[in-house]
This record gives structure tokens, C-alpha cells and sequence, in this order.
């Protein structure tokens, strides 16, 4: 691997097409917004970021993000598991259909989910018997938030499920453990680091939900507000600066868990493959 | 699947099917009965009806800008892509690992915040908005801001489905092409192209799906202007904000039916990968 350095061609090419994109679509204009955000002083950044309805929305997406990922990670383990370990009619379309969520425009999703749940809709009929609300209330977040995000346990998961040798688990079985006893104690030590990389993505994507939300939370202010939509709002008033200082915020938060998720991963992959 | 002699968590039949039940009517409920509800609304006023909406003015447009957006984003991502692939599966330099981090921000960052980025800067109080507006140069507003928050948004998928394969695959075929004499474009083409087709294609069907799909950070730089810079997912929200329920859920359903298509062919591409 070491020795084959600059053996093929196109080094000079890729590198120079590379650094360009990268510099001209991601970099630039992410540097721009913080010279943005800098540029208007601590004082007034503060004012803005830390305006009591900026902080509600801070709160709302943060819990909605954590209880739709958590969700999925009970979801997605289920899911994993019953496409890894069983043979049955329909598993390939279930296995498809769990990649439904990324390729749906996140708008789509977000008028379905809001037909779906509201109270003339097929669900929110039958909930709203049972006294729940869903749509226009901050559960209707989650929920939009929980379908947007459905694969990234699944999928993170599954691979791992697949490569598992079955040894220590058929040892186990055979010295007559219980299911519950294994799953436990041998199962789940291998698969929980993939379990939470795969609720982080789950989770730093919820952070930024939009689309899916919107048609569905109501975005009452202080209630059901979050956000990415507290960015747009911000925007229709063509108060740029505030606008800017509240995704630099999220988009701060965004590249630290973005940073956090690869750290933990390049680890865990090292512990996997015997580093 | 060859019998199997030891038993395996799970195997029983009352687990078995307890859990196969729980996963069909979870999945049914979250994922399934959200396609059927969009298909069932479109096709609500019969088959007149979901014509007369898709032949609506404003609809026709906005597929086609979207398709026009789209149409230049996949070549422009595919070309970057498969660039940024050979760089980082090929070569050992320094920042290596900081150039397959950097691709994923656009994964990382919230749409709207993509959005705005593009604002600020390329808008008319941005730095390079401002220098361009004396030449009465316009990007933002207009389909070159759409294009650009696209191109951002799908930057990663062609990238992140060939650097996996490319480095599990190891350069040897292709040096072995070198020694034997072939030029950059041949060694593409006859090595490397051969072995990575499958998910190149895969790449492309999703920066489609998404550039076709994208809608938060094109809200922020198209202005929403009817029959203008108005794409396919804005027309979605437009129509539905004008309570024309059934109108939305056909210009959905175009947008559905991609999004199965893609579901489809990915099927489709992973039995094809898996069976040679």
C-alpha cells in the first residue's frame, strides 16, 4: 500500500478539481457566514442567539431530535435484525422500503405525514379517540422527524449484524442460556457501537429537519417552533444578521457532532478489526 | 441457506414470528401507509383530474426547472465525485482524512443553513453578490442560486459510494494497467470504470433523487417565484398553502414515483452486485 505512492496518474488533476469544489462550495461559504456572524459583535450575537423564543426552539428541536432518534434506535435495531436473521416472503421490499425516507423530498413527506395525522386523516381520526394530538403539536415533530431519519440505524446496523460469527452465540445457546440471557450478554456488546453511530446521524439529522417538519408541527412560537424554521423566519424579516447568528450556532453544533460521530467511528472500527 | 445445526438467538417460532409481525405492521405503518396516502390523494378527483393538475401551468414549469436543475447537477457531482474517489483511494498524502470528512458536511449541515450560506455570500450584500450585481450579474433569486444549493446539498453521494468499493478494491488492476502502458483516460475507462459501474450508477440515482427532491436550502435562495424560480417540491408547499390538497399530492406523487424508482433500481443493484 505504501509502495505503490504516485504510481498511477491524475494526482495533480483530482487534487486540483478536489481542493476546488470543496473550497468553492463548502468551504467558502461556510467561512463566510462565521466572518458574518463575527462581524456583528459578542454583544449583539448574544442578544440574538439567546432571545427567549431562539431558546425554546433550541429546547424543542434538541428533545423532539432526541426522542425521534431513540426511537429509532429501537426501531432500526428491530428492523436490522429481522432483515438479517429471517427468511420470508416480502423481506426484500421491507429491506427497500427502509431507504424510503431518503429518497422521499422531505417536503412530500411532510404534507403526507400532516394528511396522515391530522384530524380528519387516516391516523389522527383513530389517535384523536384515544385523546392524542399529533399534528400541530410538538409530537407531531417527532414524528416527522423519526420518519425522516428511519435508515441511518437500520443501515448502520445491519452490516455489522451480517459479519457477526456465530460462534460465542451458538456456544452460549448450547450450554443453555436463554435468548433474552445471550442477546444481552453477547449480542449487544457487538452491536450497540453501531447502534449509537447510527442514532447520531439519526440525531444530527433531526437537528436540521425542516421540510418534513414544518407541514406538521403547527410552529407555534415557544411551542412547536424549531430551528431551522426560527433561521427562515428570522430571513422573512430580512433580519440577516440574526438569521446568521443562529445558524452559526446550529451550524456550529451541526460540525462538532459531525466531528464527535467520525472520531467515535474511526475507534470503534479500529476495536472491531482488532487494532 | 445451508441448514444449520446449532441454534441461534432468535430462532424459535414464537419470536420468530412475533418479531417479523412487530417489523411488517411498524414499517407498514410508518413507511408504506405515507406512499399509499400520497397516491390515493393525487388520484382523488379520478384520472381527469390528476392530468388536469400535472398539465397545470405553474406545475409544468416547475418540473421543468427542476429537471433542468437536475440535469446539470448529476455531471457536475458525478465528474467531482469520481475525482475526489481516485484522489483519496489512490494516493496517500497529507489532509487525506480531512478531505473524506470535509465531504460530509453538506450531510451534516441543516438545509436551511445550506441555504443561507449561499445567501450570504453570493446575495446582494454578500461579497461575491456585490462584486457580481455591478455587472448586473444575479445568482441568487434565480436558477444559478437553485443550482448551486443543489450542487452543495448532493455533493457527497457519488463520492461516498465509490471511495468504500475503490479502497476495498486496492489500485493493483489499474497499476498493473499503468505498466502495461495505458494513458490516464484508458486506464479509467477499461480498468476502473468496469468495477465501480454498479455504484457510480447508484451515486448518480440518489444525487438525482435528492437534486430533484431538495427543498429547505432551495426555499431560501429561490424566492418562490411562481413560474419562475418555483421547483417541483416549492410548488408542492405552494399548492398545499393554497389548500389545493389533491394538486399537491399529484405534483408529490411525480416526486414519489422517482423516489420508488430510486428504491427500485437500488434493489435492483445490489442482486446484480451480489450475483457476480
Amino acid at each position: 500500500m505504501n509502495a505503490s505512492k504516485r504510481v498511477l496518474p491524475g494526482f495533480g488533476l483530482s487534487l486540483g478539481i478536489s481542493l476546488f469544489f470543496i473550497s468553492l462550495i463548502i468551504l467558502l461559504p461556510i467561512t463566510g457566514l462565521f466572518i458574518r456572524a463575527a462581524g456583528m459583535g459578542w454583544e449583539q450575537f448574544w442578544l440574538v442567539v439567546s432571545d427567549p423564543r431562539v431558546v425554546a426552539a433550541y429546547r424543542i428541536t434538541g428533545l423532539a431530535a432526541l426522542a425521534a432518534s431513540l426511537f429509532n434506535c429501537g426501531f432500526g435495531l428491530l428492523m436490522a435484525w429481522v432483515l438479517v436473521r429471517y427468511d420470508f416472503p416480502g423481506r426484500r421490499v421491507l429491506d427497500a422500503l427502509m431507504d424510503l425516507p431518503f429518497a422521499l423530498p422531505t417536503a412530500v413527506a411532510g404534507i403526507t405525514l400532516a394528511t396522515l395525522f391530522a384530524e380528519s386523516g387516516w391516523y389522527g381520526g383513530w389517535l384523536a379517540e384515544l385523546g392524542i394530538e399529533v399534528a400541530y403539536t410538538p409530537l407531531g415533530i417527532i414524528v416527522a422527524m423519526a420518519f425522516t431519519s428511519v435508515p441511518f440505524v437500520v443501515r448502520t446496523v445491519q452490516p455489522v449484524l451480517e459479519e457477526l460469527s456465530p460462534e460465542d452465540e451458538e456456544a452460549a445457546m448450547s450450554l443453555g442460556a436463554s435468548d433474552f440471557t445471550v442477546f444481552r450478554r453477547i449480542l449487544l456488546p457487538a452491536l450497540w457501537p453501531a447502534v449509537v453511530t447510527g442514532g447520531a446521524l439519526s440525531f444530527a439529522r433531526s437537528l436540521g429537519e425542516y421540510g418534513a417538519v414544518i407541514f406538521i408541527a403547527g410552529n407555534s412560537p415557544y411551542i412547536s417552533e424549531v430551528i431551522s424554521l426560527m433561521i427562515f423566519v428570522r430571513l422573512e424579516e430580512y433580519d440577516f444578521p440574526a438569521a446568521s447568528a443562529i445558524a452559526a450556532v446550529v451550524l456550529t453544533v451541526s460540525l462538532l457532532l459531525l466531528l464527535g460521530i467520525n472520531i467515535w467511528q474511526e475507534r470503534y472500527l479500529k476495536r472491531l478489526h482488532g487494532g | 441457506m445451508a441448514a444449520r445445526h446449532h441454534r441461534r438467538v432468535g430462532d424459535g417460532p414464537m419470536v420468530r414470528r412475533t418479531l417479523i409481525t412487530l417489523a411488517i405492521t411498524l414499517t407498514g405503518l410508518l413507511l408504506l401507509m405515507p406512499l399509499v396516502l400520497i397516491f390515493v390523494q393525487a388520484f382523488a378527483d379520478g384520472w381527469a383530474g390528476y392530468i388536469g393538475n400535472i398539465l397545470n401551468e405553474y406545475t409544468l414549469h416547475a418540473i421543468g426547472l427542476t429537471l433542468f436543475v437536475a440535469l446539470l447537477t448529476v455531471p457536475l457531482n458525478l465528474v467531482f465525485g469520481v475525482f475526489l474517489a481516485w484522489l483519496v483511494t489512490r494516493f496517500r498524502f497529507p489532509g487525506r482524512k480531512l478531505l473524506a470528512t470535509l465531504i460530509d458536511i453538506p450531510f451534516a449541515v441543516s438545509p436551511v443553513v445550506a441555504g443561507l450560506l449561499f445567501l450570504l455570500l453570493y446575495g446582494r450584500n454578500g461579497w461575491v453578490g456585490d462584486w457580481l450585481g455591478q455587472y448586473d450579474i444575479e445568482l441568487m433569486f434565480a436558477w444559478p442560486g437553485i443550482l448551486m444549493v443543489t450542487v452543495f446539498v448532493t455533493c457527497p453521494f457519488v463520492a461516498r459510494e465509490l471511495i468504500p468499493l475503490m479502497q476495498q478494491q486496492g489500485g493493483e488492476e489499474e497499476e498493473a494497467g499503468v505498466v502495461l502502458g495505458a494513458s490516464g483516460w484508458q486506464l479509467f475507462r477499461r480498468v476502473t470504470f468496469p468495477n465501480i459501474r454498479w455504484a457510480l450508477l447508484y451515486g448518480v440515482i440518489l444525487t438525482n433523487a435528492r437534486a430533484v427532491g431538495e427543498f429547505g436550502a432551495v426555499s431560501v435562495v429561490s424566492g418562490s417565484i411562481r413560474s419562475e424560480t418555483n421547483t417541483l417540491p416549492l410548488q408542492v408547499e405552494l399548492l398545499y398553502q393554497d389548500y389545493n390538497i389533491v394538486g399537491a399530492f399529484t405534483a408529490s406523487s411525480l416526486l414519489a414515483g422517482i423516489a420508488l424508482m430510486t428504491l427500485i433500481a437500488k434493489t435492483v443493484i445490489e442482486w446484480r452486485q451480489s450475483h457476480h
